[in-house]
Order: C-alpha cells, then sequence, then structure tokens
C-alpha cells in the first residue's frame, strides 16, 4: 500500500488544488491538516473561554464580541469549550498531527501502512468538525449539558430544551472517535511493520511509542463509549429509554461508559505530551534519557491501570459507596508510574548540559506545570475528601492544570521544535520567548485564584454567583477579575504566536537538516522533507539518545549513522 | 486576606475531611516541592556553560535506578497512609447511617430545591409536614436523615459548610445523614449541571437552635393552616 501511495506522490505537480489537499494520502499533508483544523479549533475554544469568564468576572455585562451573556449560552459555551479543548484540541494536535507527521520519519519510513485510511481519518475528522460547528447555528442552539452529557438532562429535548443541537453534538463527537480509530490503527500498524532496518524495539523515540501506547489505549477504550452514544443518541432521537429511569433504564450506566474511556483518554492525550517533552529535554540536556526501558514498561502499566480508576469521577454519584474504597487505593496507586515518568524526566537533566531555547522552556514549564495539576489529583483520589470537591472550582483547577500542560504547552513545545522540519524555516527565539512567559505566566495567574475559589467552595457551571451570598463575597470577584484578566493577557500573547508561526513559514531562516544535533531520523533528511521522505531509506544502529557518549568529539550520534 | 475564604465547618464529619485534606496537603507538598526543586536546581546548576560536556548516564543497574525506585517506595507508602486515612473518614459519612433524630426530605427538579419538613408530630407524610422551596431548616445537635430524590434530571445536593455532597438520581431515593454542630444561614448548591436554569437554583440551609426551629415550626404551622383552609373558602 505505501508503494502505491509513493506512486501518487510522484506525479502530484499535475494535480489541481483540490486533489493536492483533500485526496494527499502524504503523512506530512494529513498531518500538517489536523495541525491547522486543530489551531483553528484552538482559536474558538479560547474565545468561548474569553467570553465566559467575562460573564463570570463581570456578570451581565455587554461583552465585546459576544454581546448579553444568557444561560443557554453559558452552558453551550463551557460544554463547547471542553468539547472543543479535548476532542478538537488536544486529540487532533497532539495525537493525530504528530502522529502522522512524526511516526514515518522517525521510524524511518516513506508513509503510513494505510494511506488511504489515514486520509479517510481527516475526512470523517472534517466532517466531524462541521457537524459540531453546526450545532451552533440550529433551532434551540448548541447543546449546553456539559462535556460529559449526563443524561437524562442529555437525552431528553424537554430537559436540555437543545432538540438539535444534542444529538448533534452527539453525532460529532461520535464520528470524531471513529475518525481516531482509523488513525490509531494506522500509528501501531505502522510503528509495528514499518521501522527502518536496525530499529529495535528499544531504539524507537519515546514519543513514537507514547502515541503508539496512546492509540491502544483509546481503542481499548473507546468501545464502550461509542456503544453508549449510540444508545443515547437512540434516546434522544428515537426516544428509547436506556438511560431513562420511568422506563428501566439507568442514567449512571452512562457515567460507567463515558468514565470507563474518560479516565484512559486523560492518558491517551498525556502521553503523546510526555513524549514530546522526553524527546525535547534529551536534546537540549544532551543526555541519554534516564531509564528508557523502565520508564517504557511503566507507562505499559500505566495504561492498564488506567482502566481500573474511573468510578473516582462518581464517589458521590450514587454508586455503591463501598466501591470507593478500590478506587481510592487504584487511583492513589496510579501516581505511582506517573512519578516515574516525570522523575526521570527530571533526572534525565541531571548532568545535562541545558540550552535553554524556546522549545525546551516549553518543555520544562510542562513538568513544572504538570507537577501541580498531578499532586492536586490525590486530593480528589481520596474519596473523603472528594465528597468536599467534587464539581468544584478545585476540580476545574485541578484538570486545567494537566490538560493545559498536556493540550497547550504540550502542543507548543512540539511545534517550536519541529517548525524547521515542518516548514524549512525557523520560527523566531525572541518572540518565541515572549510568547512562552505571556502564556505561562497569566495560566498561573488564572488558575491559581481558581483553586482558591474551588477551596472556599465555589462549585461548577454557574454563569452567576451573585445569588449565592456565600460565593458572592467581593474578595470572591475580584479573584474572578483577576483570572478573567489574566485570561485576556494569555489570549492577547497567542497573536504573538500567530504571527511569529505566519510570518516564519515565510521568511523566517531557513533550516538545515539538522539544526539542533539531534539523533532522531527525522532530521536527517532534507527540511521539509519530499514526498517519500527519503531519496534512500535510512538502517539504524544504536537508540535514539545516545547524546554525550564519552570518547567522541561530537556530543550527538545520530542513529542512522554506521558505528 | 484569606479569612473571607475560610468555609466554616458545622457538622460532625467536617473536621474529619478537613483532616484528610491537610494530610494530603502535607504528603503531597513534601513530594511537589522536593520536585520542583529538583527540576530547577538541575536547570540552574547543569545550564550550558563553556567547556563542559554533559554527562553520559544512561539510567540503569541498580545503583542509578535507586534515585528512582527509593522515592517511589516512599510515595507508595503516602499513597497507602492516605488510602488508610481516607477510608474510615468516608465509611463514617456515606456508609454509616446513624440513628436520625429527624428526616427531611430533599427534592431536586428544574430548577428548584424542594424540601419536606416534618412538623410538630416529628413525622413525615403526616398532614402537618411542612414544604418549603429554596430553604431548609434544621436544628444543631440533631441527626439528620435526608432522603433525596429527583423529579427529571440529575442534581447534585452540597452544603459546603457540612462537607457534604451527593448527587440526585431520579427513579431513586438515597438516603444520607449530617448532624450539624453550629447555627447559622448558609449556601445550599447544585453541583450537577441540570439543565439551563442549573445557576438559578440556589438554596440555603437554616441551622437553628431548639427554639429558633420551634419557633419557625408554629410560625409555618400556622401559616400552614391558613392556607390551607381560607383560600378552598374562598374559591367556593
Amino acid at each position: 500500500m505505501a508503494e502505491s501511495a509513493h506512486a501518487t506522490h510522484g506525479d502530484h505537480h499535475e494535480q489541481s488544488f483540490f486533489i493536492k489537499y483533500l485526496w494527499s494520502t502524504d503523512h506530512k499533508i494529513i498531518g500538517m491538516q489536523y495541525l491547522f483544523t486543530g489551531m483553528f479549533m484552538a482559536l474558538i475554544g479560547g474565545f468561548f473561554a474569553y467570553a465566559f469568564r467575562m460573564q463570570l468576572a463581570f456578570p451581565g455585562l455587554d461583552i465585546p464580541g459576544w454581546g448579553t451573556m444568557t444561560p443557554p449560552n453559558y452552558n453551550a459555551l463551557v460544554t463547547n469549550h471542553g468539547t472543543i479543548m479535548i476532542f478538537w484540541v488536544a486529540m487532533p494536535v497532539l495525537i493525530a498531527a504528530f502522529g502522522n507527521f512524526l511516526i514515518p520519519l522517525m521510524i524511518g519510513c516513506d508513509d503510513m501502512v494505510f494511506p488511504r485510511l489515514n486520509r479517510l481519518s481527516y475526512q470523517v475528522f472534517l466532517l466531524s468538525t462541521l457537524v459540531l460547528l453546526a450545532s451552533f447555528f440550529v433551532p434551540g442552539g448548541a447543546f449546553g449539558g456539559a462535556w460529559t452529557a449526563y443524561p437524562p438532562l442529555s437525552a431528553q429535548a424537554t430537559y436540555n430544551l437543545t432538540p438539535w443541537g444534542a444529538p448533534l453534538w452527539l453525532l460529532a463527537v461520535a464520528l470524531e472517535f471513529a475518525a481516531f480509530l482509523m488513525g490509531g490503527i494506522n500509528f501501531i500498524t505502522t510503528t509495528m511493520n514499518s521501522r527502518a532496518p536496525g530499529m529495535k524495539m528499544h531504539d524507537i523515540p519515546m514519543v513514537v511509542w507514547m502515541i503508539v501506547l496512546a492509540s491502544i489505549i483509546f481503542m481499548l477504550s473507546v468501545g464502550p463509549l461509542f456503544a453508549g452514544a449510540i444508545m443515547l443518541f437512540f434516546d434522544q432521537v428515537l426516544g428509547t429509554g436506556f438511560f431513562d429511569p420511568a422506563r428501566g433504564g439507568d442514567p449512571v450506566l452512562w457515567q460507567h461508559m463515558f468514565w470507563f474511556f474518560g479516565h484512559p483518554e486523560v492518558y491517551v492525550v498525556l502521553l503523546p505530551a510526555m513524549g514530546i517533552v522526553i524527546d525535547i529535554i534529551t536534546v537540549f540536556a544532551r543526555k541519554k534519557f534516564f531509564a528508557y526501558k523502565v520508564v517504557l514498561y511503566t507507562t505499559f502499566a500505566a495504561g492498564v491501570a488506567s482502566f481500573t480508576v474511573w468510578a473516582h469521577h462518581q464517589f458521590i454519584a450514587g454508586i455503591d459507596p463501598r466501591m470507593a474504597h478500590i478506587f481510592t487505593v487504584t487511583t492513589l496507586m496510579i501516581s505511582v508510574p506517573i512519578a516515574v515518568i516525570v522523575f526521570c524526566s527530571i533526572a534525565t537533566l541531571y548532568g545535562g548540559s541545558i540550552r535553554f531555547t524556546t522549545p525546551m522552556l516549553w518543555a520544562l514549564a510542562f513538568i513544572f506545570e504538570f507537577l501541580l495539576g498531578g499532586v492536586t489529583g490525590i486530593y480528589l483520589g481520596a474519596a473523603g475528601a472528594d465528597i468536599y470537591f467534587h464539581d468544584s472550582y478545585f476540580v476545574l483547577a485541578h484538570f486545567h492544570y494537566t490538560f493545559f500542560p498536556i493540550a497547550i504547552i504540550g502542543t507548543f513545545a512540539a511545534v517550536t521544535y519541529w517548525f524547521p522540519k515542518m516548514f524549512g524555516r525557523h520560527m523566531n527565539e525572541t518572540l518565541g520567548k515572549i510568547h512562552f512567559w505571556g502564556t505561562v505566566i497569566p495560566f498561573n495567574l488564572i488558575f491559581i485564584p481558581l483553586f482558591i475559589l474551588g477551596l472556599a467552595g465555589q462549585h461548577r457551571r454557574i454563569y452567576n454567583f451573585s445569588m449565592y451570598p456565600d460565593l458572592a463575597k467581593p474578595e470572591f470577584q475580584d479573584l474572578r477579575v483577576l483570572a478573567t484578566v489574566s485570561l485576556i493577557v494569555m489570549l492577547a500573547f497567542q497573536f504573538v504566536f500567530l504571527f511569529n508561526f505566519f510570518a516564519s513559514m515565510i521568511k523566517g531562516r531557513k533550516a538545515e537538516k539538522n539544526p539542533y544535533d539531534a539523533n532522531t531520523l527525522e532530521w536527517t533528511t532534507e527540511s521539509p522533507p519530499p514526498h517519500g521522505n527519503w531519496k534512500e531509506l535510512p538502517s539504524v544502529y544504536r537508540g535514539p539518545y545516545e547524546y554525550s557518549v564519552p570518547g567522541r568529539a561530537d556530543d550527538f550520534w545520530p542513529q542512522n549513522e554506521p558505528s | 486576606m484569606f479569612e473571607a475564604f475560610r468555609v466554616e465547618a458545622l457538622s460532625t464529619f467536617a473536621s474529619d475531611i478537613d483532616d484528610v485534606i491537610i494530610l494530603v496537603t502535607v504528603l503531597v507538598g513534601f513530594w511537589f516541592l522536593l520536585a520542583q526543586a529538583a527540576l530547577l536546581g538541575f536547570c540552574v546548576h547543569f545550564r550550558q556553560r563553556d567547556g563542559r560536556k554533559a554527562q553520559y548516564i544512561a539510567g540503569e543497574g541498580k545503583k542509578q535506578l535507586s534515585w528512582i525506585t527509593i522515592p517511589l517506595a516512599l510515595i507508595v507508602l503516602c499513597d497507602v497512609y492516605i488510602a488508610v486515612v481516607d477510608g474510615p473518614v468516608w465509611k463514617k459519612v456515606k456508609e454509616t447511617l446513624p440513628e436520625a433524630d429527624r428526616v427531611v426530605r430533599v427534592i431536586g427538579q428544574q430548577w428548584a430545591w424542594t424540601f419536606v419538613h416534618p412538623g410538630p408530630d416529628g413525622k413525615l407524610d403526616t398532614a402537618d409536614d411542612i414544604e418549603t422551596v429554596g430553604e431548609l431548616h434544621v436544628e444543631v445537635g440533631k441527626v439528620h436523615h435526608f432522603e433525596l430524590s429527583s423529579r427529571d434530571v440529575l442534581h447534585s445536593f452540597s452544603v459546603p459548610v457540612f462537607r457534604l455532597k451527593q448527587d440526585a438520581i431520579p427513579g431513586r431515593k438515597i438516603v444520607g445523614w449530617f448532624e450539624p454542630t453550629g447555627t447559622g444561614t448558609y449556601d445550599i448548591q447544585c453541583t450537577e449541571i441540570c439543565g439551563i436554569g442549573h445557576g438559578l437554583m440556589p438554596a440555603r440551609i437554616h441551622i437553628e437552635t431548639p427554639e429558633q426551629h420551634a419557633a419557625w415550626m408554629s410560625e409555618r404551622s400556622q401559616t400552614l393552616l391558613a392556607s390551607t383552609t381560607s383560600p378552598r373558602a374562598g374559591q367556593e
């Protein structure tokens, strides 16, 4: 199949723009399409955050760019902010975009093993995107029942008042899952079958392993949710009663199906970001990755363990309270493999020669911020403490301290690091650093106030706290304003990135093959790589992290260089 | 400045939950600070400097891996300790049901909380029941059971000063308990999104002394009596 895909590339100059970009089976073009679609959706998700944070800081204000915020508006925006940021930003960018772009280039082959399936994956994803966007323009407006879509609210239009928005939302999510299943099958098969001669399992770069493991976890966890989505769709559209207690259904069943997928999903997006960070840290610390095999097998274990923690989202949801003890133990224990990965990343810095380039700053910031997200999870894993924190702003701040490093910091790390390979030019370092500090500092000033509000009992998804006397104190409002202002500052700095990104694409300094003196195979071909990736496919002689090997003049040792 | 954000602990289990939170803060706080110190310390100490090459450390072998295994063993200990302390607290709040002095009914619906209090006879489902919307009256020092249900979608009955939270599910009656230890008026929240009016269903809990509670009950019984007799006369 890869052969036939290659043949199609050969005569690309005869193809029209439409054929070239909509029907291309080149993994790099598909990766770019995922990247740009993801970035576009991130702008929408960010705009939603701006709109609802303005309402929280200045209730009733005529919000510039939005207007007056009604309660249905507010619910639709928080629902779709979450949905978009996880399913239409984190997934397409971290897994699909970088999985597509990097896997063939890092394992040394010319394309995915199923290039047409890969193409179909993006087309279905694009369709899912259009369906989701369309749900904002239907009678009743977009779905507003939270990204977790708990029935009966999500199941019956008489409750959610979005007769079109709710089914369209569900359809979009289901299509998106189908798209990522196709992509994931490609990532797994390609990595297992198409590696360059000589590349053994332990010579695969961590980022590739992590994307493969994420794809496996996704594949194993999404089934129940897919079934659940179809049942919920039937409840919405055909009037079945799978989740309707009045007709013998059970709404809590959905929660099990959702979180059986939903918690592994955290690892689905976390692992690729971890892999990106590991690869960047080794390059800019000029260090071998600390305990490659230990981390690899620990990650396997974390993947398995991630299937055993889901009910910690449901401690107070009406499940048998005795179950909480089991899920408390599994949840606390999953901190162990995650700690291994983080500790080994930090240990890699020991004895290094660290260069603080823009991608390295992002990678280090990932660890710095993710640590707070990780440790605050322990509060929520302990069932007793969770009684107080469940559905409070503490939870919200906690998972933003995990998802923001993953989806945003991880993405910026990857984009700034692989930009020269993707576009053949360098991004501007000064603008890159301005954007870095302008993003990371406001990020903390958004969510640390929200931790405090959560500790003080502020609950989620409320569009106006003035009706709650205990939460309407001026000190609370000050923190809400601080978070909103910080968000606006952070969003404003994203224009620095957009300018840098597009201007560098046209006018940036030309990139050589291997600007960072890195070891992995993508740096052995042209920047950007031609169709088919290499004139002659590389062979591999060693692992990806042989930096600063004693006795060598160079502090790097490319994987394809014969000993 | 943090005084404004303190949430009073007014149930018999509130301080137990606070103790778990404090324990977690101490234990994870230690590891958090240690990891950040290592991260920042390495960044400063091992920054690129002229004439210094990075070391080659594979992280293999027992000696090098002990950098990781020893902290991990300690982390497992911390996790176990948290679970051991947390378990009984959860059990006390959610798995035990001390004998009730009074039973109240809590009903969630789009978009209001309805509360049914037993009247002077102390029993539910009698003529003197007191039904209110948006306000729950309880008496300090008495063990209350609450019978939680929903008329439509999921809601969640949350009383931050009690550290109490429980989802309400249509078709089910979930029984829980609390025993107030102090008086005052505080927020009751719905913490599960329940539709466009989710933000519009605030309620208040009035924790009263026995005298205050008796006074409220007799006042309500009179209005109840008045409302059940006079309007009917008017209609006819």
